[in-house]
């Protein structure tokens, strides 16, 4: 297992937006890798960063928002350096993405065919009759009913959930190498989640791909990821494999988390939060981000942002305090 | 579709009835009647003869009768007699609706031709040196009175570049067919179309602008660019196509803006088009004139709206005509 390549690795990444009140670093050197066949899941609240760290891999940040730093490897190769018309043949090809919103990411004036087709002539030189065998193809597989039909529908006539697999069917019309998940099942119902999640499992094994599923529930996570990556305040607060990140939480943020998930069978009067809110972009601690909302906080993690540090081989945290607190 | 038409036509119809009504009313409700005009300039006329022209006109019926004798003759297809012109109305009104046609959908092409490239340009680059330069433009084009707008590219064009002529819809006299007829129109057509534009286009380069930059922030436009599609198909196939629907419903309302406009717009460059006939046929009580003047500009709006409404069927697929 160590010595497989991976198919995305994202070293020291900055991004920054100029904003009118001063320049605000929305992710602060962060690094993680993915292999093939594998999902990182990356969670986090509001506001810490993960949307902004998917975009970046896409370079699809919008004004005033710039990457500033660090490499972004896809197989080897840096897509930072590559020229706007390169980075164009990647996206939707060797990196795909899927939204948050089923809703309001499909154009509402083009039908699904239409918008399928559209990536996949984009990418690969086939005929239009190719292009529309496979849009339909990808529809089916990804278990839409009567393909050939919804082909020829436009996103409002199709139900939330039947959106996001069309979503799927598209993102996954070229089979890209890497694929990037930002929430795509937070706007749906449970059961409609729990579908596109054993949807989602199977197609990664069917097309080993990598990908990084971005949401803030835990439960989704520890459902489709290997590894999880927790972030806080633009940076990494701890990444293990799933289990052993569940079982073993060492940053009080992880365990803060863990802790505010209500647990089946366990009648509590009020759940567990973690005190105090996500600071404005601009109060973030100079030391650690989470310094203002941790228990074991103590002067170095004001001052002086704590080094990441190695617990087991797969295991890292960024914290002056490891370990569990009970 | 065709049922929905068809049921949008009936509607339309109705509209006009009631409208034709409203104006008949308002008409007879103006001081003074064709007869009084008689009276005036000719003052040997006596109290009987005047009793005995109002009952053959039919004046002293009241306003509905005359109305529906008004209608009955209106649609067995004789549009009356211009009393001013003393010719048929059908004949004094062909030529002028043309004309009209003419001036206000030269001025509505121009119009979207000249701003919606500058809306979407400017709602592409937000905040630069260019989109407030063209705001400051179009806050001017839309506060501009467009009598007065008119007035100054008189001055300038005609009087003193002497460049173009100051009014007339033709060189009277000249030989106006072929080739050579159509440039001696165009010539006269240019400050009139200009001057009926200019507010428009300040208020088709605004809403294009907001509706553009509306569209970018959707999160379909990020799928596109995700998609590795290129800048221009993500902005025109993509972005533009859903920036164009409430774009259409202002051009579709404002041609009725441009249309009384045109009223001004012609009376100041002495162009012979409708609206310049309505003004002089109620200044001089001519009301088969005015009517069907009233009728003709009242369809023409409604039918566009209709047109507009059909559009958005073949733009925007969420509405469907059942």
């Amino acid at each position: 297992m160590e010595n497989r390549v991976p198919t995305l690795k994202v070293q020291n990444l900055e991004t920054t937006f100029f904003l009118k009140s001063g320049p605000f670093r929305a992710v602060k050197g962060l690094s993680y890798e993915i292999f093939p066949g594998e999902t990182l899941g990356i969670v986090g609240e509001s506001g810490c960063g993960k949307s902004v760290t998917s975009l970046a891999v896409m370079q699809l940040i919008d004004n005033p928002g710039k990457i500033t730093g660090g490499q972004i490897l896809l197989d080897g190769q840096d897509l930072l350096k590559l020229p706007t018309a390169q980075m164009e043949d990647v996206r939707g090809a060797k990196i795909a993405m899927i939204f948050q919103e089923p809703m309001t990411a499909l154009n509402p004036v083009l039908t699904i065919g239409q918008q399928i087709d559209e990536q996949v002539l984009r990418h690969e030189k086939v005929s239009n009759d190719e292009a529309r065998k496979r849009s339909i193809e990808m529809l089916s597989l990804v278990g839409i009913p009567s393909p050939e039909e919804r082909y020829g529908n436009y996103p409002h006539q199709l139900s939330g959930g039947m959106r996001q697999r069309a979503m799927i069917a598209m993102a996954l019309s070229c089979h890209p190498k890497v694929l990037i998940a930002d929430e795509p099942t937070t706007a749906l119902d449970v059961t409609i989640q729990a579908q596109i999640l054993e949807l989602f499992q199977t197609l990664q094994k069917k097309f080993n791909m990598a990908v990084q599923f971005i949401t803030h529930d835990l439960g989704v996570i520890s459902e489709v990821s290997d590894r999880v990556l927790v972030m806080y305040g633009g940076q990494v607060c701890e990444s293990a494999p799933t289990q052993e990140l569940f079982n073993n939480p060492q940053h009080p943020y992880t365990a803060a988390l863990m802790n505010s998930r209500p647990k089946l069978g366990q009648r509590t009067k009020r759940l567990q939060t973690i005190e105090g809110t996500v600071p404005a972009p601009h109060e973030f601690p100079k030391g650690c981000p989470f310094a203002n909302r941790c228990p074991k906080v103590t002067q170095i993690c004001w001052d002086v942002p704590p080094p990441v540090t190695q617990v087991s081989p797969q295991h890292i945290v960024a914290c002056y305090h490891p370990g569990v607190q009970k | 579709m065709a049922t929905y038409i068809l049921r949008r036509l009936i509607q339309t119809l109705g509209v006009v009835i009631l409208l034709s009504y409203v104006c008949f009313y308002l008409m007879t409700l103006m001081p003074g009647d064709p007869v009084e005009l008689m009276i005036s300039s000719n003052p040997k006329i006596t109290s009987e003869d005047v009793a005995r022209l109002r009952s053959l006109y039919g004046l002293d019926q009241p306003a509905y009768k005359r109305y529906l004798n008004w209608v009955s003759q209106i649609s067995s297809g004789d549009l009356g007699h211009s009393r001013t012109y003393r010719v048929p109305v059908s004949e004094l009104l062909g030529p002028r609706l043309w004309n009209t046609f003419y001036l206000s959908m030269l001025a509505l092409t121009f119009s979207i031709l000249v701003a919606l490239p500058i809306g979407v340009y400017t709602a592409l680059n937000p905040g630069s040196r260019m989109d407030s330069i063209v705001s400051m433009l179009t806050f001017f084009g839309i506060s501009m009175p467009s009598f007065l707008l008119a007035l100054i590219l008189i001055i300038i064009f005609a009087v003193q570049l002497n460049w173009l002529p100051a009014g007339g819809t033709e060189t009277i006299g000249a030989d106006n067919t072929g080739l050579a007829g159509i440039l001696d129109r165009a010539k006269y057509l240019i400050l009139p179309v200009l001057s009926l534009s200019l507010q428009s286009i300040g208020s088709f380069v605004r809403y294009a602008r907001g509706s553009m930059l509306d569209v970018l922030r959707q999160d379909y436009v990020r799928t596109a660019k995700a998609k590795g599609l290129s800048y221009h198909v993500v902005i025109w196939k993509h972005a533009f196509r859903n920036a164009l629907i409430p774009i259409i419903t202002i051009i579709a309302l404002s041609l009725s803006s441009v249309f009384s406009g045109a009223l001004l717009t012609e009376t100041v460059f002495a162009y012979q088009g409708v609206g310049k006939l309505v003004y002089d046929s109620i200044m001089g009580n001519d009301f088969n004139v005015a009517m069907v003047s009233f009728i003709i500009s009242v369809s023409m709006v409604l039918l566009m709206n209709l047109i507009a409404d059909i559009l958005y069927g073949f733009v925007d697929p969420r509405i469907s005509y059942q």
